[in-house]
């Protein structure tokens, strides 16, 4: 899988930086679409996730759906930072400036403060059980941002434009500055999936480490060589 | 499901609809504040100050660019109902072009006419190569 995410980003970096024809108006500015559009999609996507599995956890009680939100969280934060940045490079020459209070931006940075908020709560309460419903609340109650934000260039006048892909009618992009954009969204898509298994190992190994059989498996790698 | 499980669910949905009773309260608050700008048949109805800072915005009207000396210039926003005219001074972004979105901050002085002191250019969401904008435009 990681090799299958390698393989998607360097085509999507590849064909959205050479084979990708330059925009009509923007000429090559629109290029940072290729960053911009993948990582605020995840950044939403994410936190759907999380809140969905704080939801089962909460309900369940089942501690892979905590680990899963847990470890999701600083992945979608650095998704979040990522899109307002390139956001905001775009914007200066495009627009005319880096930042505006309008509402898709704000509500965005607002995304990007739960996340935080969440990874801060989280490390703050030593003890999982309680740091894991604590969190859990604090996502559940975030998640009313997540349509706030892919609904507010329709309810009110933004400068941010309205949406190019998820809509129920035609992209309104040329097919050969689409495709490299849908592989960069499947690309960070998989990046983002391998790097939580990754974390998920990590985390599973952390909260066993004193049961008997992760000791027994780790007994000799531990002790190393005498 | 058991009754520990369905008293959590209780739980969860009332959460749910707390927060979202919440949010939907704050954006009602907030639903005339939260518009980034006035369009200009909202400037004709509602009353806005002169003396207040405002941001207006709508399209650019063809034809009606007029640059006087220096770096001032005059358009025309309409939003294809109202009008207005928009004096300007200073640089333009790449983007700003007769047929384009726009948005203008500065104050009003009439109803129809506004002085600017920023003005940025709201982008469309259709991306295309040039050759394909040429042939559209034939």
């Amino acid at each position: 899988m990681s090799i299958l995410c390698a393989a998607l980003m360097l085509y999507g970096f590849f064909s959205g930086l050479y084979l990708a024809p330059a925009d009509y108006q923007q000429g090559d500015g629109f290029r940072i679409i290729y960053i911009h559009v993948p990582t605020a999609f995840l950044s939403l996507a994410i936190y759907a996730f999380i809140a969905l599995n704080s939801i089962i956890f909460l309900i369940w009680q089942i501690k892979l759906a905590d680990i899963l939100a847990k470890e999701s969280a600083i992945i979608g934060a650095l998704y979040t930072f990522i899109a307002l940045i390139s956001g905001s490079l775009w914007g200066k020459p495009m627009w005319g400036t880096w930042w505006i209070w309008d509402a898709r931006l704000t509500s965005e940075l607002i995304l990007l403060f739960l996340y935080l908020g969440y990874i801060g709560l989280r490390s703050a309460i030593p003890e999982e059980r309680r740091s894991g419903k604590a969190g859990a609340i604090l996502a559940i109650v975030g998640m009313m941002d997540i349509p706030i934000i892919h609904f507010s260039v329709e309810w009110w006048s933004t400068l941010h434009q309205g949406p190019t892909l998820a809509k129920f009618a035609k992209p309104s992009i040329a097919n050969e500055m689409l495709y490299p954009l849908l592989a960069m969204i499947l690309a960070f898509a998989l990046f983002y999936v391998v790097i939580l298994l990754f974390r998920l190992r990590i985390e599973i190994l952390k909260r066993n480490f004193h049961t008997q059989w992760l000791q027994q498996w780790l007994g000799p790698k531990l002790r190393g060589p005498e | 499901m058991n009754s520990i499980q369905k008293r959590r669910l209780t739980f969860v949905i009332i959460l749910s609809i707390c927060s979202a009773l919440a949010f939907f309260l704050v954006l009602l608050a907030l639903k005339q504040n939260v518009n980034l700008f006035f369009t200009p048949t909202q400037l004709l109805q509602e009353r806005v100050k002169t003396n207040q800072r405002i941001r207006i915005g709508g399209v650019v009207k063809k034809g009606s660019i007029v640059r006087t000396e220096g770096l001032k210039i005059r358009f025309v926003v309409t939003d294809l109902k109202a009008e207005t005219v928009v004096y300007y001074t200073g640089i333009l972004p790449d983007l700003f072009k007769e047929g384009q979105g726009v948005v203008a901050q500065g104050f009003l002085s009439d109803h129809t006419v506004f002085m600017a002191d920023e003005i940025l250019a709201k982008h469309d969401e259709n991306y295309m190569p040039p050759e394909v904008a040429n042939s559209l435009k034939k």
